[in-house]
């Protein structure tokens, strides 16, 4: 990818109120092609807020999102749905459809599309769930039987079915143990490396930060207060940083990597 | 990303049977091909089955799964024999391989003995049903009891709020629907009366129709839809986010402060809202009796206490008591039966809204029969 494209990701002068609490202001973020991007911040401080803002879920109060230099809202219909095929979330939760199995979970994007036929779409499935370490016999459990790690790599393989250029992270490893969620960022790494995707993730996780080597964008007093690699921010003297990368807990996180 | 008209992408140099070479260009991606349309289809249609040509894939531009997996369709799910490919795209074709080597476990054989299985299968449901039900139903007893033991743990903060809920807020549309039913019938009545000079019997009509039977059916009605859907939606998410569960490891009686409270306080508003709609339907039937029959409201309330014995209105509170019973404790059954998906929730909704009002339509049938003596003029 050559340096002439624009950003990803374009946040300009973001400003978001819930009620009378301002969560950002003058907020400014952009994410280059090709880039781990980790979103970081104490408890509201509107991270995924933000995440929602640039998959278009909520509308910020003032400023601007750009994806792939084109804007999220405006525009025909298919103009916005084909910007929306252009990514893949994975929610915080997974998000499977409940009523549908796991093979039709990762299927619906690709029926929705209506330009494969089903032999195709079974086999496209079938290659997701393996990119994502999952079995053939897996493909016919529902998510109520699947376990938390199952249900994350599900919703990875949806979130990948329409082959996007940006993926988008909430959380990928809250609430999976400290093998699964090492696998996971694993597979998340591989795939990054594999299909050269631009990431962007929400996480709390310092060892998902250290085990990704993603650039940092730390989120604080309502803006990006800045944006680097792992010991550029270390190197910063900030108080959100000094709790939050050099308490002990996180410095024996960041030396195991 | 998608700037490369797909036209291009396949070019074959005399794709002879056995001989000649298809060179592969452009973007072979999920957008790319979604851009091809149907030219690139026409362009395939030709290739499609010959793995023995020699397919040279060096001058891709992109290469995604998705195209991967069309090339891949157009090879008969095979290699072809000869194939140039950049060493980033290959491993694409080695997954895809791998991949397709698994095989998925065949679906289990259908027995022959399936249709034993599904009415096995239904009559086991039917004994499970009914156990819960009768589970639900002790379970229900033995609060009643603990709470006479120990009345402090009375839940009456639930049973207030349930109240509330499902009595005081259902007022507004029970009057509306009350009122209109009571206008129309008046009028449908008028009408024919009308021709036989038997205008007064409008007040026996409405009386008894709408003080005996319509008026609570009516209104078991229209709280099975509203708080009995409620009940059980409620009960059911609180299951699929475990709020159930916490309760039990609190030590907190699920059955005494979910279900109990609900039962108890449709109990009692129940009768309260079949008096409240009997009352609006009664005033909708004399609005039309006045503006129909030109009946006035003095001689509507002065003849209806004689042409409608007093009697009916304690079987009306009687049968509010007992639908409200039902219709509660049908709630809270389907809600408790939910499983962690959309699917059961709404299924299980439905099921709770229908079964309830099917339930209330037999038991005012029964009670029809039994009371068949009571409260009716004598001839």
């Amino acid at each position: 990818m050559s340096t002439s494209l624009p950003p990803v990701i374009d946040i300009r002068d973001l400003s978001t109120r819930f009620g009378e609490v301002w969560i950002h202001r003058h907020l400014d973020l952009q994410v280059q092609a090709g880039d781990v991007v980790a979103l970081v911040g104490g408890s509201g401080s509107g991270k995924t807020t933000l995440l929602r803002q640039m998959i278009g879920l909520l509308h910020p109060t003032a400023g601007d999102i750009r994806l792939f230099g084109e804007p999220l809202f405006g525009g025909s219909v298919q103009r916005e749905r084909a910007l929306r095929q252009r990514f893949g979330v994975l929610f915080q939760h997974g998000a499977l459809f409940s009523a549908f199995n796991v093979f039709d979970n990762v299927a619906f994007p690709l029926r929705e599309l209506g330009c494969f036929d089903e032999a195709m779409i079974h086999d496209l499935v079938m290659l997701k769930l393996s990119l994502v370490e999952l079995l053939p016999r897996h493909a016919r459990l529902m998510p109520a039987e699947l376990s938390g790690g199952m249900v994350k790599r599900v919703a990875l393989a949806r979130a990948l079915a329409l082959e996007p250029e940006l993926l988008l992270l909430d959380e990928p490893t809250a609430g999976l143990d400290p093998d699964r969620s090492d696998s996971f960022v694993r597979l998340v790494r591989q795939l990054d490396k594999e299909l050269g995707l631009t990431v962007v993730l929400v996480t709390h996780d310092l060892d998902t930060l250290a085990a990704l080597e993603s650039r940092i964008a730390v989120l604080a007093e309502q803006r990006i207060l800045a944006l680097g690699s792992i010991e550029e921010i270390m190197a910063m003297d900030h108080p959100f940083i000094r709790n939050f990368f050099h308490s002990d807990r996180s410095r024996r996180a960041l030396e195991a990597h | 990303m998608n700037g490369v008209p797909l036209a291009s992408l396949v070019s074959s140099d005399s794709p002879v049977q056995g001989e000649g070479s298809v060179t592969l260009r452009g973007e072979w991606t999920l957008s790319g091909l979604r851009n091809g349309g149907d030219a690139l289809e026409r362009q395939l249609v030709d290739l499609t089955g010959r793995p023995d040509l020699a397919w040279n894939a060096t001058e891709l531009e992109a290469l995604d799964s998705a195209g991967a997996m069309r090339l891949w369709h157009l090879w008969g799910q095979r290699q072809p024999d000869v194939l140039v490919i950049r060493p980033e795209h290959g491993h694409i074709f080695e997954r895809i391989a791998r991949v397709a080597k698994e095989v998925s476990p065949p679906p289990a054989p259908r027995s022959p003995f399936e249709g034993v299985i599904v009415v096995g299968r239904l009559a086991l449901t039917l004994r499970a049903v009914l156990a819960d039900a009768v589970a639900l139903l002790g379970q229900l007893a033995i609060d009643v009891l603990h709470v006479i033991r120990h009345p402090k743990e009375m839940p009456w903060k639930e049973v207030s709020a349930n109240l509330y809920k499902s009595g005081v807020r259902a007022m507004p549309v029970t009057a509306l629907v009350g009122f209109l039913i009571g206008v129309v019938l008046s009028y449908l009545s008028a009408l024919q009366l009308r021709q036989f000079g038997a205008d007064v019997f409008i007040i026996n009509i409405l009386g008894m129709g709408i003080v005996r039977e319509l008026g609570p059916v009516l209104t078991a009605v229209l709280v099975a839809g509203r708080s009995g859907s409620a009940m059980t939606a409620q009960l059911g998410v609180m299951r699929v986010t475990e709020e159930i569960d916490a309760l039990a490891t609190m030590g907190v009686s699920r059955s005494l402060r979910l279900i109990f409270p609900k039962v108890v306080a449709l109990a009692v508003a129940m009768p309260l809202l079949v008096l409240w709609t009997s009352a609006m339907a009664v005033v909708g039937g004399m609005v039309s009796a006045w503006t129909q029959l030109n009946m006035s409201h003095h001689f509507f309330l002065q003849i209806l206490p004689r042409v409608v014995p007093l009697e009916n209105l304690w079987i009306a509170q009687g049968k509010g008591f007992v639908f409200g019973i039902a219709v509660a404790l049908v709630a809270c059954y389907f809600g408790l039966r939910v499983r962690p998906n959309t699917e059961s929730l709404s299924a299980n909704t439905t099921g709770s809204v229908v079964t309830s009002i099917t339930a209330v339509i037999l038991i005012d049938a029964v009670i029809a029969i039994a009371t068949r003596g009571v409260g009716v003029p004598k001839l």
